[in-house]
């Protein structure tokens, strides 16, 4: 009798202490789904680098009466852990998410996380780039991402520092300088003779990835996605190019402060310029430097250098609004409006005729006719399969052994074995 | 406890013992027993419930994952002990062992000195404005590590950076600090040291306002310099101390992360050639940046727990038996 009492005692104390502290865990329990057709108050939208939504959102925030959250990340290389954990642990993704393109190359095999956007929205396939389209579907059918972007490839360059090195400044005397690579090189040269021995570019990685996505063939996969890295000829034409610009290169591997900084130093003259790079650039060399940058395009014609998507993630609790949503911010005005904005190029094809987008000028880049250079990249660019970890063996394996070589840490070979070595694993998935 | 003296059955006066108030009492009585017996751990249940939920269980559950290979956002299957085996034979696991233990040796060992000097410095009675001095070392400890290793990054770079600007009067050519693995383990180490130094001196300083004053009076009406004071009675009643804040050091040294990835730009293969990747940084690198080797990635986290065991361990030893 007292035993059964003291135990139930105990047990009563025990349970009560259990339900104090399970009351604290349970508040994060998703059992407020929201009723059918019921409207959102808020959705949030992600998005790295620079797209150009602000204006838009608010836009949109007028016309819908729905309150719309942007959360920016500045670099993907931060975006990319987030949006893992809110995947891996269901919670926390904004209801649109902007994929880059190696991103979204990743998250296809796992299709499953993201919404099938065909039945939400109405059908666009004719509207966009026919091959930025078919890239946003998983291999299991469904339409992943809207496109927004391409990453159409030019030439930023500083046209007071060409000058003082006895280089031309006018764009189509300078885009004539470097028809192919061995011309850029030959130019690179020039200007360290005319300018005592400065840098002409700002590093041999950058280079890379200018040949990289001219896309002459499969790069670091194959099309069953086999790794090929080691053997792919479009990836050696990269390597070789690249490595033989050492000599013209700042040694400023992309995003450092070295090579933020570069920018207003003038630590190097020229880099390459994906459209979405162009906000980076003015933002990095400030308003000092205004009118000091021009545009010239790409040795060897065009290329295209990332790009994103719009997605909706399957935990988004408003997939239907939040489709809407991302139809609303890749149509061909809301993406006109994003090219002015800060500078991420369309991919609607009627954005792309748009009057507005052609004629635009940058005034930052000495007013280069910016829609009109891009535009017409962007016919030249051949469609490449990245295959899931391509992001990884760029970043992990190619780039470190370039800046190795570059920074003098390993000889060519020895660089090439790392590499070769480290794509295996990087790219094993 | 204090509750049964208060609550005590009132003494039974006037009425008779009933069978109704002696059993009442019996309970009173068993009441009382239980609340001595188990309150207490009724008391402390909140952090064991705590440490379960947040401690605990992930621990278990990272243990479930090594043995798995296991896809951060899709499929998993059992692969047993294959993970661990892998790690064997890791090149990378072993290069980030042995950057981890160089930069830990490079920052606790003239950190732990620095602070056992600084606080006996700070423990002299003559010391004026004691209290500012005090608070004004432990300053650094409250600056955000990204803060402080921002900041670093920027005085260790190559173009602009303070030091290479400094060294440059002294005629030392640029150096190229997270190029090579001796300065690259400096300038973190340096960061490490800077943010630390303090925390210790304090901790070391409160086990030092413990010595009992008059074993100095005592020491010092024999003639003993302080000096001789330091080692013969401060080294030796600071043994605790000291033991604790070597393993908090070795702790937080073994889980370095976020000095070494912001010195490099965010990379998290930590330097081209993984020169300075930290035990932590290649757990990151293959749990969360890989989606794909979450249970690899496990592996290594716990590989890291039980090398801090071992390490935590030998520190131990080695500080107990030398300063007996």
């Amino acid at each position: 009798m007292r035993l059964t009492t003291r135990r139930t005692r105990l047990a009563v104390a025990a349970l009560a202490a259990i339900t104090a502290v399970s009351g604290l865990t349970a508040c994060g329990k998703d059992d407020d789904k929201p009723a059918a057709g019921e409207k959102p108050a808020k959705l949030v939208v992600d998005t790295f680098g620079e797209m150009g939504y602000d204006e838009l959102v608010k836009q949109y925030e007028k016309d819908t009466g729905i309150k719309v959250e942007l959360r920016k990340t500045a670099q993907l290389g931060d975006y990319r852990p987030k949006l893992v954990r809110y995947l891996a642990t269901g919670k926390g993704a904004a209801d649109v998410t902007a994929l880059e393109e190696g991103i979204l190359n990743e998250f296809k095999p796992n299709a499953r996380n993201w919404e099938d956007l065909a039945p939400l929205v109405a059908d666009h396939s004719k509207e966009y780039l026919p091959w930025k389209w078919e890239l946003g579907k998983a291999p299991d059918g469904r339409l992943i991402g809207l496109p927004t972007d391409v990453g159409s490839l030019a030439v930023c360059y500083r046209k007071d520092l060409f000058e003082a090195a006895g280089l031309p400044t006018e764009r189509d005397q300078v885009s004539a300088l470097w028809q192919d690579w061995k011309g850029f090189h030959d130019a690179g040269l020039k200007y360290k003779q005319g300018s005592g021995g400065k840098a002409f570019i700002d590093s041999i990685t950058a280079v890379s990835n200018g040949v990289l996505f001219q896309g002459n063939g499969d790069l670091f996969y194959d099309k069953e996605d086999n790794i090929i890295a080691d053997t792919s000829p479009a990836v050696k034409n990269a390597w070789d190019t690249a490595t033989s610009m050492v000599d013209i290169s700042a040694k400023a591997s992309t995003w450092s402060p070295e090579w933020s900084g570069g920018f207003k130093q003038g630590t190097f003259a020229a880099t390459f310029c994906p459209s979405w790079m162009l906000g980076i650039v003015s933002d990095n060399s400030g308003p000092a430097n205004k009118g000091k940058w021009d545009v010239a395009s790409v040795p060897g014609g065009g290329g295209n250098w990332g790009g994103s998507w719009l997605a909706v993630p399957a935990q988004s609790k408003y997939p239907k609004e939040a489709a809407k949503l991302a139809e609303y911010l890749t149509n061909a005005k809301s993406q006109v409006e994003a090219f002015k904005a800060k500078g991420p190029l369309p991919t609607n094809l009627e954005a792309l005729k748009d009057p507005a987008f052609l004629g635009y000028t940058n005034e930052y880049f000495s007013n280069a006719p910016t829609g009109k250079i891009f535009g017409e990249s962007v016919a030249k660019i051949q469609p490449i399969h990245l295959g899931p970890k391509h992001q990884a063996v760029k970043e992990n394996a190619l780039e470190p052994a370039l800046r190795a070589f570059e920074n003098g840490q390993a000889d060519k070979a020895k660089a090439w074995e790392q590499f070769t070595k480290d794509a295996k694993t990087q790219g094993a998935f | 406890m204090s509750l049964s003296a208060t609550t005590a059955p009132p003494s039974p006066a006037a009425p008779p013992p009933s069978r109704d108030v002696s059993s009442r009492r019996r309970r009173g009585r068993l009441l009382n027993r239980l609340d001595v017996k188990y309150s207490p751990y009724l008391y402390i249940a909140p952090f064991f419930l705590i440490f379960g939920t947040f401690g605990l269980y992930p621990m278990v559950r990272t243990a479930w994952m090594s043995l798995h290979d296991w896809d951060m956002i899709g499929d998993h299957s059992f692969i047993g002990f294959d993970n661990y085996t892998r790690l064997m034979s890791d090149e990378y696991f072993w290069n980030a062992l042995v950057n981890t233990f160089g930069i830990f040796a490079l920052s606790t060992i003239p950190q732990l000195l620095l602070a056992l000097f600084l606080a006996n410095l700070l423990n002299r009675t003559l010391l004026r404005a004691k209290t500012f001095f005090r608070m004004a070392i432990f300053m650094p400890n409250v600056v955000s590590v990204a803060a402080v290793a921002i900041v670093f990054g920027m005085l260790f770079q190559r173009e602009f950076g303070l030091f290479n600007w400094l060294l440059s009067f002294v005629g030392v050519d640029p150096v190229d600090w997270d190029g090579q693995r001796w300065s690259s383990w400096f300038a973190i180490s340096s960061m490490v040291n800077w943010r630390w130094t303090g925390y210790n001196t304090l901790i070391l300083l409160a086990g030092m306002q413990a010595i009992p004053k008059d074993l100095y009076e005592a020491a010092a009406i024999d003639g003993a310099s302080p000096w001789r004071q330091f080692w013969q009675i401060t080294l030796p009643m600071l043994k605790p101390t000291f033991i604790f804040v070597v393993i908090l050091s070795t702790i937080g040294g073994m889980q370095l992360f976020t000095e070494p990835l912001l010195f490099g730009n965010g990379n998290i293969i930590g330097g081209n050639q993984r020169e300075f990747q930290t035990l932590a940084m290649y757990m990151y690198e293959m749990g969360i940046v890989n989606l794909n080797t979450a249970g690899y990635g496990a592996a290594v986290a716990w590989a890291i727990f039980m090398i801090i065991v071992v390490v935590s361990l030998f520190n131990f030893l080695l500080v107990r038996r030398s300063a007996k």
